[in-house]
């Protein structure tokens, strides 16, 4: 049931938030601070997911396997690879790390 | 162009399929699943609240989450409104494909008939392949197994990374990028699941507020706002 809770606040949220920008006037979002706080939001919610669930365990800090992944993936990003590219190479060094270690 | 607004669509459309497997690897049902990416339909809030609940969070810091990093998308639609110029009745149900891809695709169109079907071709072809590849990725997980013995776990991270990688243009994003990092981690044993990254949040507000106090000395980004393309 709270997962159902969970996915109905999201959906109505984030439509709510995409039929914002194409019904209020221009003019009201255009405030620069309002946009850069827009830009910057995004920036800061990626990179603590991103060490959340590479580093977390429950509510305890773990390195593991997927440490080694995501480290894989980065390299794979600083080499301009495809998005799933990207996601694959993270998934198969973390089966990897996690089979031999 | 139309070709262009196909590519994009497939490519990302793609990507559905690790959703997919995610999200039911974080205990998610089909049904649950599919309705994320039926109803929610952004790429990066889906991931986020799968990824929390999987963390044990409740669902409103959960959704909350999801709902903070959906909330670019009211950006996007303010400047595809004025390009489309789409009649009332159209635009609650053009909403729901105001998202990344399909603004990147719009934006660039010469004519605003070529921004209508650009609009138009990457919202359909994204939405019907986004949709497919959920349930394919779900049932695919399923019959996986244990998911993690895949090392499908990494998947929902290396997409957060994916994202944020051509965000870090200059300094501002990456001093908050790291900040944010710090306070997730650091937060983590201390405050219930969830809690951390909402708190991390703060270092956008933050960062900018310092760099205001800083003058004008410390860089060089634009005041245009988020950029089409950059998220999922």
């Amino acid at each position: 049931m709270n997962i159902w809770i969970a996915i109905g606040l999201t959906a109505v949220g984030c439509y709510l938030a995409k039929l914002l920008g194409l019904l209020v006037p221009a003019g009201v979002l255009e405030r620069p601070l309002v946009q850069r706080l827009a830009a910057l939001m995004p920036v800061a919610l990626l990179a603590a997911l991103t060490a959340q669930q590479t580093f977390a365990d429950g509510q305890q800090l773990v390195l593991d396997a997927r440490a080694a992944g995501l480290a894989a993936a980065a390299l794979a990003l600083v080499l301009r690879a495809p998005f799933l590219v990207v996601v694959g190479v993270a998934v198969a060094v973390t089966a990897v790390a996690r089979a031999l270690f | 162009m139309v070709r262009d607004a196909l590519g994009v669509g497939i490519a990302v459309g793609l990507s559905g399929f690790a959703f997919g497997v995610t999200s039911a690897g974080s205990g998610l049902s089909l049904l649950q699943t599919c309705a994320l990416s039926l109803f929610v339909f952004t790429g990066a809030s889906q991931f986020a609240l799968v990824g929390a609940l999987a963390a044990g969070g409740n669902p409103y810091t959960a959704a909350a989450g999801a709902f903070f990093l959906g909330i670019r998308n009211a950006f996007y639609g303010l400047r595809l409104s004025q390009l489309l110029a789409l009649p009332r009745f159209l635009r609650p149900l053009a909403a729901q494909w105001v998202i990344d891809e399909t603004t990147a695709v719009t934006l660039p169109q010469p004519t605003r008939r070529a921004a209508r079907i650009g609009f138009t071709v990457t919202g359909l072809t994204l939405y019907a392949l986004w949709n497919l590849t959920t349930l394919v990725g779900a049932l695919g997980a399923k019959a996986l197994g244990d998911t993690d013995a895949w090392g499908l776990d990494a998947a929902g991270p290396a997409v957060f990374l994916a994202l944020l990688a051509p965000m870090l243009k200059s300094t501002t994003e990456r001093v908050t990028a790291g900040l944010a990092i710090l306070l997730a981690l650091g937060l983590l044993p201390l405050l219930p699941a969830g809690a951390p990254v909402l708190v991390s949040a703060l270092a956008a507000p933050l960062v900018l507020f310092l760099k205001g106090r800083g003058g004008t000395t410390t860089d060089d980004t634009t005041t245009e706002g988020t950029k089409p393309g950059e998220g999922r």
